[in-house]
């Protein structure tokens, strides 16, 4: 027995399962079609190479790009990496080993994928500006437009927050960037697939997107790199064959590559009609819970965010707790108690939820294949958790004697 | 992570949960102590309130928990060996006793230290309630 069997599954923005339709186009390629895509002498390589183009035109088509701005990677974290790094570096101010070599705006609730790099190049020389988003959660293109420098060489905004599902101003933010000749990338991981995309319209410059968020395979990628109006440079991280326009050296993972294009060919045929119904059993999800519980907020901007996640916080229970009393459902809390780092949310305290709420928090998010009685059943269990708790926090008590909890003195460690 | 058999038993059917009135009710009451430590923002707080008789032995404890399964199970534990014991033979209660019992992994020491503390808390407010001396107030870890 898997987990399948017995656990509901309410995770999708950690990752997905993969489409039986998207298995299907890539099985031959693990035993039949081998070849190296970079073989030009012989049939094998020839019609491997047949299958990572009709992938690239895939995955362009799901962009409203053209498909030789398309770079294959292992995921938006490497792609997030190319970009961030390798437009820095490229558009740099001043050489390697100096100061000032120019200011790159991101915000603090970013991915660590995108934070991290941005902080390697903070000791690199350049200058790192980390917005904070309103209460909402969203970071504006008035923000954008505020931080701008004359040396601002790069933006990096998330399309939609990977805790939140908040949507950021992104084709404004991309407008300003490019009135301003700065560079902008979007890690769009969680937004690709699910709501449409047109790298033209919206502005982009370089966009990071991860297969598995997609109903495709894990370990594979990409990064959209514009080519035209203007032509984006990179200074390449891997170097090697020369793969990938030079942009990321390395033998094409064939196979997953050709997972990826039919995964964005399925989630452009039925993005829309998966969006709106899983936007309607996230909001049956959300009201029934706040009607049934008392002290129950979603965290984040409540119309402008993705269809199918919430991020939720119970008042007065601990998330680490309350995912223990619906261990039928696999979910994700902003609670410390779940994170290597013991640390709550970085991303609901820069929304300034308070900690205690922080560390109440779910994030459920709906997929492909929930159902209207998987969402019932997590109503009834995630309500009878919350009760349960409930009934044994000396906070539920305080509050409900009327007492302000923010003005207790705690004895803390 | 997963959790011991007895943390899981804990938390679904936690032992001696509850209080003995609002913390006005209990404050002007001498046979009652109550021990409150941790802070929401580090995701644990514990209320410990024991009712001790006029020989100094734990009569019954009450407990509520806001915090992980490992907290909520460390202080229904911590209830369970309180009972029926003096303050002083309940001091000397030492939070490895109870990582023990538990099976906590190395996270979650912290759970354990935190329901040790509310046994010392609690002692302590019920000995100053009766004027007995109190040592070691502010121990720390």
């Amino acid at each position: 027995m898997t987990a399948q069997d017995t656990t509901i599954y309410f995770d999708h923005a950690s990752t997905t399962p993969c489409d039986q339709r998207v298995v299907d186009a890539m099985l031959p390629y693990f035993t039949s079609i081998y070849g190296n895509s970079s073989s030009r002498n012989h049939a094998y390589g020839w019609e491997a190479e047949e299958g990572v183009d009709k992938a690239r035109s895939q995955v362009a088509e799901l962009l409203g790009a053209q498909p030789k701005e398309i770079i294959f990677t292992s995921g938006a974290t490497e792609s997030n990496n190319i970009a961030i790094k390798g437009a820095a570096r490229m558009y740099a101010k001043a050489p390697a080993g100096s100061d000032n070599r120019g200011h790159i705006i991101t915000a603090v609730h970013e991915h660590k994928a995108v934070i991290d790099p941005c902080r390697r190049l903070e000791r690199e020389g350049f200058d790192v500006t980390f917005l904070e988003p309103g209460a909402d959660g969203i970071i504006t293109a008035q923000m954008v437009k505020d931080a701008l420098r004359d040396d601002t060489i790069l933006v990096s905004i998330m399309w939609a927050n990977n805790e939140l599902g908040t949507i950021n101003e992104v084709p404004c933010i991309g407008k300003i960037c490019k009135e301003h000749g700065a560079v902008f990338h979007t890690d769009a991981t969680q937004w690709v697939g699910k709501l449409p995309t047109d790298v033209e319209a919206d502005n982009i410059d370089l966009l990071s997107l991860s297969a598995h968020k997609m109903y495709g395979p894990k370990g594979i990628g990409a990064l959209y790199v514009r080519r035209r109006r203007p032509r984006v440079r990179l200074e390449a991280i891997q170097d090697g064959g020369g793969h990938e326009r030079g942009f990321r050296s390395g033998t094409l993972n064939v196979s997953s590559i050709v997972g990826l294009g039919a995964a964005c060919a399925i989630a452009k045929e039925e993005m829309e009609a998966d969006g709106e119904r899983l936007k309607k059993l996230r909001d049956k999800l959300e009201s029934e819970l706040m009607s049934r519980l008392e002290v129950v907020e979603v965290n984040g901007h409540r119309d402008q965010r993705l269809p199918h996640m919430t991020n939720i916080s119970f008042g007065f229970v601990e998330g680490e707790s309350l995912m223990m009393g619906i261990k039928n459902i696999a979910c994700s809390s902003g609670s410390a108690c779940t994170s290597a780092s013991l640390e709550p949310s970085y991303v609901l305290k820069a929304l300034g939820v308070g900690d205690e709420l922080a560390h109440s928090s779910l994030r459920l998010s709906l997929g492909r294949h929930t159902t209207e009685a998987e969402v019932d059943e997590a109503i009834e269990g995630i309500t009878a958790a919350v009760e349960h708790l409930r009934a044994m926090s000396p906070l539920f008590d305080l509050w409900k004697e009327g007492v302000d909890i923010s003005k207790i003195e705690w004895q803390s460690h | 992570m997963a959790y011991s058999e007895k943390v899981i038993e804990h938390y679904q059917k936690p032992q001696n949960v509850g209080s003995f009135g609002t913390s006005s009710d209990v404050k002007e009451r001498s046979d009652i102590g109550v021990g409150i430590v941790g802070a929401p923002e580090c995701g644990d707080v514990m209320q410990l309130q024991i009712k001790v008789d006029d020989a100094g032995k734990i009569e019954d404890a009450k407990f509520k928990c806001f915090g992980c399964g490992s907290a909520i199970a460390s202080s229904s534990l911590a209830t369970e060996w309180i009972k029926g014991r003096t303050v002083d033979e309940a001091l000397a209660i030492k939070n490895t006793e109870i990582v023990e019992e538990l099976a906590l992994p190395p996270v979650k020491i912290h759970c354990s230290v935190l329901a040790e503390d509310s046994i010392r808390t609690a002692i302590n407010d019920w000995k100053k309630k009766n004027g007995h001396e109190v040592e070691d107030d502010h121990h720390h870890h």
